[in-house]
């Protein structure tokens, strides 16, 4: 299951998070983001146990955004201890994903 | 193992045009259509104003999930995978996709189009998503009232550079040479642009910044002189190289890096074998090019699985003719 985190959200679901949290920086106009987007999803699934999955909307949620430096989007970036530990620009295939994200999943 | 007889690599304008053709014409064929770049090119651009038949304009995204639903239709099938390895044998040919699917197909077509050309500096890929963006529609949202400079002379660089002015505080085109190369009206719209200024005979020297970019450095190509603009935001669109890695090593290219193909038709060197779209087409490159390019590959395929299909009748009728004459020696 994925989530949608907002800016009033954020801090209490993925910086204050026991598990480490893969964030999925979005918007609906990004051609590349709804394409990865089934593909986050179905990780999502598959590692229920070791990692939460959320969503940020960067058109509604800019103050996260911007706190991040995100400037391209998709954006996946996991969270852990509220810190991020990995960042990942751009959209890959499924197997590309679960490799860049083998330390976590 | 799925046994098919036609598989089409890739799901732009002309893989989507194949489709179209090959499934009107009872070939029910497979679409490997990428699982992250389906939909090609056109799915990062906003508003395509030259494709016949829309004469408002219409979304690149929306154009293709229209050819996607039009193949579909005539009975396409869509597999949202990759093509992980290619092997080209006249007769069968093989194709494994990352997610471990298996096909063999009578014929291909390769419609894998091209990817974005990088500038080749140092910084360039560690500030990649970080100030660096090679799609205007996907990150320009993010430099609203930012300085950005594009680099590049041709249609694509003029576009980018008008769409982003709706949000940077000022566009800086960066080219080469004096002259552009897009169209007149797309550089008719683009001088009119209040926000957008040219800077010609110039290119990127340096690309500045630790955690996101700062600046760049920019050499006069007349000149040699150079000059600092502090653009916190870059958008590279200098063209693109076709994508032949798949098989590279299986079929002859030109000596430009284009895949070869025989006079104005889409038969590669190989039986069975067709090509379509930016992948071979070094000099149009459009979206209508690319489909007309699709449906000549597809009508190419068509022919030649009918040939196969007669030749093969043809040795069975002569099995038969064969099998009735030695019989009565048997008997």
């Amino acid at each position: 299951m994925t989530t949608e985190v907002t800016d009033a959200t954020f801090e209490e679901t993925v910086l204050k998070s026991d598990k480490p949290v893969l964030v999925d920086f979005w918007a609906p106009w990004c051609g590349p983001c709804r394409m990865v987007s089934p593909i986050v999803d179905q990780i999502a699934e598959e590692n229920a146990e070791k990692l939460t999955v959320v969503k940020v909307n960067t058109d509604e949620n800019l103050e996260t955004a911007s706190a991040y430096g995100i400037t391209s989007i998709p954006a996946l970036y996991v969270f852990k201890n509220g810190e991020v530990a990995k960042t990942i620009i751009g959209a890959r295939p499924k197997p590309a994903l679960e490799d860049e994200l083998s330390e976590f999943i | 193992m799925t046994e098919t007889q036609l598989v089409i690599i890739g799901s732009g304008p002309a893989g989507y045009t194949a489709a179209v053709y090959a499934a009107r014409a009872n070939l029910s064929p497979v679409i490997i259509a990428g699982s992250v770049t389906a939909g090609g090119e056109l799915m990062n651009t906003t508003d395509v104003e030259n494709f016949p038949g829309f004469p408002e304009g219409v979304q690149g995204p929306e154009l293709m999930e229209n050819m996607r639903a039009q193949a579909e239709r005539f009975g396409a099938e869509v597999v949202y995978d990759d093509v992980e390895t290619l092997k080209l044998n006249p007769g069968a040919h093989e194709i494994e996709t990352a997610l471990g699917a298996r096909y063999t197909a009578k014929a291909v077509i390769l419609a894998t189009g091209s990817a974005y050309r990088e500038l080749n500096l140092p910084n360039e890929k560690k500030l990649s998503g970080h100030g660096v963006s090679w799609c205007a529609t996907c990150d320009g949202f993010f430099f609203r009232n930012q300085h950005i400079a594009v680099i590049g002379g041709g249609d694509s660089a003029l576009e980018e550079a008008t769409f982003l002015t709706r949000f940077a505080s000022k566009v800086t085109l960066i080219h080469r040479r004096q002259e552009l190369r897009a169209s007149q009206a797309m550089q008719d719209r683009a001088r009119a642009d209040e926000k957008l200024e040219f800077l010609l005979d110039s290119e990127v020297a340096e690309i500045h910044g630790e955690e996101s970019l700062t600046g760049i450095t920019v050499r006069n190509t007349v000149t040699g002189e150079t000059s600092e603009l502090p653009v916190t935001g870059l958008f590279v669109a200098i063209g693109s190289d076709p994508r032949t890695s798949l098989f590279a090593d299986q079929l002859p290219m030109r000596d430009d890096g284009y895949l070869k193909v025989e006079g104005r038709s889409s038969k590669t060197s190989i039986e069975g074998v067709f090509a379509a779209g930016d992948v071979i087409d070094s000099v149009y490159r459009q979206a209508i090019t690319a489909a007309g390019s699709g449906c000549a590959a597809a009508l190419d395929a068509e022919h030649y699985l009918a040939d196969l299909e007669s030749a093969a009748k043809q040795s069975q009728a002569a099995d038969v003719t064969d099998a009735a004459v030695t019989a009565p020696v048997g008997s």
